[in-house]
């Protein structure tokens, strides 16, 4: 057990490590900073100089190597847009993200759990019918697509809800929220209906096609015979059944749903990270994109270790084959 | 039944075709003004960055010697008054009695300071002050600028340069403007404190900037805020709608194709003039083969009738109505109205005129056209990717085969721009910072010399005539004089068609009916002009 | 070996399916909405009324023509004109044609590396299975809109100036495809595992049969349904992501426009009256995109594997 932890810890070092070089050889062509820092009259020698005096001139391995050097003490350097601390920025903004993550994310399986039950019981009426059509319609339509929609039909047309922006946030501590107004919820509806809706289809066609799958076996038709009611065979049994793929799916969902972030904040002017990065490949802000990068990296492997954990525990016979993935 | 669906997804379709009602919402809260724009203002430092928009909102909080009015003449601010004492010295008189915010007397030593840290490390305004030797106190109230060499313009060149004050940036230890190759915060990036008519009062980067009426100020308001938020939204259609639905009260840069419906709209004005920006193409004049083309051996662009018959084969007219929806003033001048220089009787386009055209390059050895390729940016100026594809079906129409290579702004600009100039017929825009003709033919149409002067000449445009010109226009201090020499230059570059000046973009603002504010045409909006009603 | 595989082919649609098919009025109409796009997408140069990209017919006066059902409507132009002046019912199925294009090319890339390496990794197991399975997991890190965003800045700074012009297409493809293999892998992985013990696969070992001929002959043929569901879905993905792609400015340019691009395009005049810049190329491609993805649901059940 131990040995297999510390094999993923190592593992996931690598991918880190991985992670951080391609996005940082990637960013060496994105364009040149300089010329989006310096005032139109600038001369080209000025211009030099600064490229120079950021290091930009420096060969790749030295560049990155300052880089991790530096990350490793957790600094990751002022932004060149805006002059300030990288890791500020992106702390600032996190929130902002986990939290319009963290709705989606709830709204998707909720929503998803009981159109999934629903449809997965009663396959053939006709709501059953109109989830599946319009969880089709869901993954049909690109998300910028959903999201433009929305803010016609909800801000433009009735004036119901904002159409950007985060509404009023309180301030606890270093973590802003916008639970606490109602500005701040209103102001996630959109967003988070946005962002959830393709996972949200997701896990209702999981959930329909898995409590299919375990209503048709012998189990539950014994427990059926044993005479217990609907509702304790449907929900006590099957729906238990079900969860666990669910609750893995919707696990790795999340770092998806945090890099799809991107587009949902960019159409709802959502200040997230999502929205910093897209803005830091605008102006070629090196270090903001370097960071953002990194700690997606690291979302995504601690995800994955976690589920390749939870996989250790639950199926002994992985013990044996050592590898990860599902 | 699940055909229905299929419907239903139409219908959504058709609900966009409704006309787009604007919804009447709550006034503002009493005084509070709301604007958004699509970019944030990048820092608080107003010598951080050398851009129209940061300079524009910093100097609401941070105020320069000469400031200028909303159809900007010149100004007295922190200087009450200004002349030159020598050819190079000129000395300004400071307006006493002035506080900063937190309430330390402002006098000469800020100014001497300001100029310190302007030309120091880490800013980047320090262009503004290129002629500049020496800044000195003569007194408490009295200082005086020495230039390098006769500078007629220098006072215009520092309308946007805001003091600061010493004894804050000493005490918060930003001295400098931020260092980035540093790895520590400056204190200037996220807070301010000026002598003008707002203070900040709370700051969220990329978020929310939030600014009240600065009590103590030595001017007497015209404005009647007691709040402004500015906010910041990327998407275009997103701004239009928050202003739609009332979220907002003003918007800073409106897209040209909905300046017609939101001037249709209940409670929205649209404000709108031409830009000191003259947008134009330009042309390799230097290079003896054309990159990307197929006439190999020599430069079609050497020859000025094929110059001018790309002029002739482009309708600006036509580019104003249908790609700017109006919201363009053609131009025949590297200069617009607006800027010194500029005269109205130079300022004649040749006749949009295909055949001609055709004729022209027939005339020139291309009677079958040529291909090229055109080099664009794609977030530059207004529409400017479509504005580059128009260009490029009109030479289609003469023969000339354009193909079209767009970018966004930091890979064309790293690519088209000096010391590589890698491109043959290319887009660009300038405002010249010191409003007077000689900044665009400094940079832009002057001999390169590879140092200072030709330096976005990218298409190595040279005659001679013209470089003396300008020599002696730097430093030429009687205006009737400049003002001629300035004339017959514009006429060589128009006659030599050096460039293809398309036109100047509109500055296009909106706001709600209730808003009362002052557009300017260098694009800078003073919030000292704004009335809520 | 060839024969082999169109055996499996054929097997995976015998009567059974076609039984399915006959019985699903849905899956008719999709299957021809489908096939009309195809068709109308592929046989654009024929049979669109205009060449969208011959710029030399485009007059700039005529852009902004609405359908011809408004007021200053032109039959020329049924549908309308977009900024330009194209007629963009022509726009649109040259666009879905781009859309198609880079569609299929992007599953075929994913298909292809994704089955490989599934193949390998299964069948190999040990240091080879965890390397990649490792590389699928970085490969996860990065969405396709990341590696779009950035493959595009690589590709042009190594490339230069000079290609510019297919190259949107290919760094498209590459990234799109890119993202996706790895669930091709690790749906062919599983099956792989559970494949590779049976008593066939054993025997066919103990004779001394090459790897890579097992793996082709008996391991493939049972993973092709999965695959052929996955790939389905991932076309509708694909194309969904490719206009996601153009939407944010990184896909193909206005001059070679797919439906992404023309949405993006379209969607600055949304709120100026011009909806139908936006909204027909919208229609197209969510009307696409239900079409496939309901072939590839009644495809799945048809086959019912067990997928996730």
């Amino acid at each position: 057990m131990l040995a297999f932890i510390l094999r993923r810890l190592f593992q996931s070092v690598i991918v880190m490590l991985a992670v951080a070089f391609v996005s940082f050889v990637m960013f060496n062509f994105v364009g040149d900073p300089v010329n989006a820092m310096v005032g139109q009259d600038t001369t080209m020698q000025d211009r030099e100089a600064l490229r120079e005096k950021l290091g930009l001139n420096d060969p790749m391995p030295i560049r990155f190597a300052r880089f991790v050097g530096n990350a490793l003490q957790g600094n990751f350097g002022l932004s060149y847009r805006t002059a300030e601390p990288v890791g500020r920025m992106i702390a600032e903004r996190l929130p902002a993200t986990l939290e319009l993550s963290l709705v989606a994310a709830t709204f998707a399986l909720i929503v998803g759990l009981m159109m999934g039950v629903y449809t997965g019981l009663y396959r053939n009426s006709w709501l059953s019918r109109l989830f599946m059509t319009l969880s089709l319609i869901g993954v049909s339509l690109p998300p910028f697509m959903v999201g433009i929609l929305l803010i016609l039909v909800f801000a433009v047309l009735l004036g119901w809800l904002p159409s950007f922006g985060r509404g009023d946030v309180v301030k606890i501590g270093g973590w802003t929220t916008g639970f606490l107004t109602v500005s701040g919820w209103k102001a996630l509806i959109l967003p988070a209906v946005t962002l959830g809706l393709f996972q949200m289809t997701l896990i209702t066609r999981l959930v329909r096609a898995e409590m299919l799958e375990v209503l048709r076996t012998d189990y539950i038709k014994f427990a059926r015979a044993r005479g217990l009611s609907n509702r304790a065979v449907n929900f006590g049994h099957a729906l238990k059944n079900t969860l666990v793929p669910v609750i893995t799916i919707t696990g790795l969902q999340l770092g998806a749903i945090i890099a799809f972030a991107i587009i949902t904040e960019t159409v709802f002017s959502w200040p997230g990270i999502g929205l910093l990065f897209i803005q830091s490949v605008y102006f070629a802000d090196i270090p903001v994109m370097s960071t953002y990068l990194v700690m997606i990296g690291l979302i995504f492997v601690i995800i994955n270790l976690i589920v390749d954990l939870l996989y250790f525990a639950v199926d002994p016979r992985l013990r044996i084959g050592g590898g990860g993935g599902h | 039944m699940r055909l229905r669906t299929l419907f239903t997804v139409a219908a959504l379709g058709l609900t966009m075709a409704l006309p787009l009602a604007a919804v009447t919402s709550t006034p503002a809260a009493a005084k509070t003004f709301r604007w958004a724009n699509d970019g944030d203002v990048n820092s608080m430092d107003p010598y951080a960055r050398n851009e129209t928009f940061l300079l524009s909102f910093n100097l609401n909080i941070y105020e320069p010697l000469v400031r200028r009015t909303a159809d900007l003449k010149k100004d007295p601010g922190l200087a009450t008054e200004w002349k030159a004492t020598s050819p190079t010295v000129w000395q300004f008189k400071l307006r006493q009695g002035v506080k900063f915010s937190d309430g330390t007397p402002f006098t000469a030593d800020d100014v001497v300071f300001s100029y310190g840290r302007a030309v120091g490390p880490g800013s980047n305004i320090g262009t503004a002050f290129a002629s500049v030797k020496e800044v000195r106190k003569i007194d408490d109230f009295t200082v005086e600028v020495e230039t390098k060499y006769p500078n007629p313009i220098f006072v215009d060149e520092i309308t946007n340069w805001g003091i600061m004050s010493k004894a804050w940036c000493e005490k918060n230890n930003a001295v400098n403007s931020a260092d980035l190759t540093k790895n520590e915060e400056n204190f200037a990036t996220r807070n301010a404190m000026g002598t003008g008519p707002f203070m900040l009062k709370s700051r969220e980067p990329d978020v929310k900037t939030v600014l009240v009426p600065n009590p103590g100020w030595w001017d007497k308001p015209q404005h009647n805020l007691t709040e402004v938020v500015f906010q910041r939204i990327a998407n275009g259609a997103t701004r239009v709608a928050a202003l739609k639905s009332g979220e907002i009260d003003m918007v800073y840069t409106i897209p040209p194709q909905d300046v017609e419906p939101l001037k249709k709209s209940d409670g929205i004005s649209v404000l709108e003039g031409p830009e000191t920006r003259v947008v134009y193409l330009g042309f390799d004049q230097a290079r003896d083969e054309l990159l990307y083309s197929n006439i190999k051996g020599k430069n079609p662009f050497k020859d000025p009738k094929v110059r001018l018959a790309f002029w002739q084969a482009i309708d600006t007219d036509a580019i104003k109505t249908r790609v700017m929806r109006g919201q363009s003033q053609p131009v025949a001048l590297m200069w617009a109205p607006g800027i010194n220089g500029y005269s109205k009787d130079v300022d004649v386009r040749p006749k949009y005129d295909p055949e001609a055209s055709k004729k022209l390059l027939a005339e020139a050895g291309y009677d079958k056209g040529f291909e090229l390729t055109l080099d664009c940016p794609n977030d530059r100026y207004v529409n400017d990717e479509a504005i580059c594809q128009a260009v490029t079906a009109m030479l289609a129409r003469v023969g000339v085969k354009v193909t079209l290579r767009a970018q966004n702004r930091l890979k064309y600009f790293a690519q088209i721009l000096g010391p590589k100039y890698d491109t043959s017929f290319y887009m660009l825009g300038w405002t010249p910072a010191t409003y007077d003709a000689h900044n665009a033919m400094q940079a832009l149409m002057q001999t390169r010399d590879n140092k200072q002067i030709g330096l976005f000449n990218v298409g190595g445009w040279s005659n001679k005539k013209f470089d003396d010109l300008a020599n002696t226009i730097a430093q030429e201090l009687d205006q009737p004089k400049r003002d001629a020499m300035i004339k017959e230059a514009a006429i060589i570059h128009r006659d030599e068609v050096g460039h293809i000046p398309l036109h100047q973009q509109y500055v296009v603002w909106a706001a709600r009916k209730n808003i009362d504010l002052k557009q300017q045409a260098d694009n800078m909006f003073p919030l000292r002009f704004v009335k809520v009603n | 070996m060839i024969a082999r595989l169109s055996d499996g082919l054929r097997r995976a649609l015998d009567s059974d399916i076609f039984y399915s098919f006959r019985n699903s009025p849905l899956t008719i109409l999709s299957a021809v909405v489908t096939l009309i796009f195809f068709i109308g997408a592929f046989f654009s140069p024929w049979l669109a009324p205009h060449n969208p990209f011959d710029v030399a017919t485009l007059n700039l006066m005529d852009a902004f023509t609405p359908p011809v059902w408004l007021p200053e409507g032109n039959p020329i132009y049924p549908i309308g004109t977009d900024d330009q002046g194209r007629d963009l019912l022509s726009a649109i199925m040259y666009g879905t044609r781009v859309s198609l294009v880079v569609g299929f090319c992007s599953v075929a890339f994913a298909m292809v590396l994704g089955v490989s390496l599934g193949l390998i990794s299964g069948y190999f197991g040990g240091m080879v299975d965890s390397v990649i399975m490792r590389v699928a997991d970085v490969q996860l890190t990065f969405p396709a809109i990341l590696i779009a965003l950035l493959l595009d800045g690589v590709v042009r700074g190594l490339m230069g100036t000079e290609q510019h012009d297919n190259l949107a297409l290919m760094v498209l493809v590459f990234s799109i495809g890119l993202s996706y293999w790895v669930q091709y892998a690790r749906t062919v992985r599983g099956s792989v595992l559970v494949e590779r013990n049976k008593e066939y696969v054993q025997a066919a070992r103990v004779i001394g049969l090459p790897s890579v001929l097992i793996m082709i002959r008996h391991v493939l043929p049972n993973v092709l349904g999965p695959v052929l569901v996955i790939a389905t879905i991932n076309l509708a993905l694909a194309v969904i992501t490719e206009a996601t792609l153009s939407f944010l400015g990184v896909g193909l340019p206005p001059t070679q426009p797919s439906l992404g691009t023309l949405i993006r395009i379209g969607n600055g005049f949304l709120f100026s009256g011009e909806w139908w810049i936006t909204v027909f190329p919208g229609i197209a491609l969510a009307v696409f995109v239900l079409a496939v993805n309901l072939l590839g649901d009644w495809l799945r059940d048809a086959l019912n594997p067990r997928l996730r």
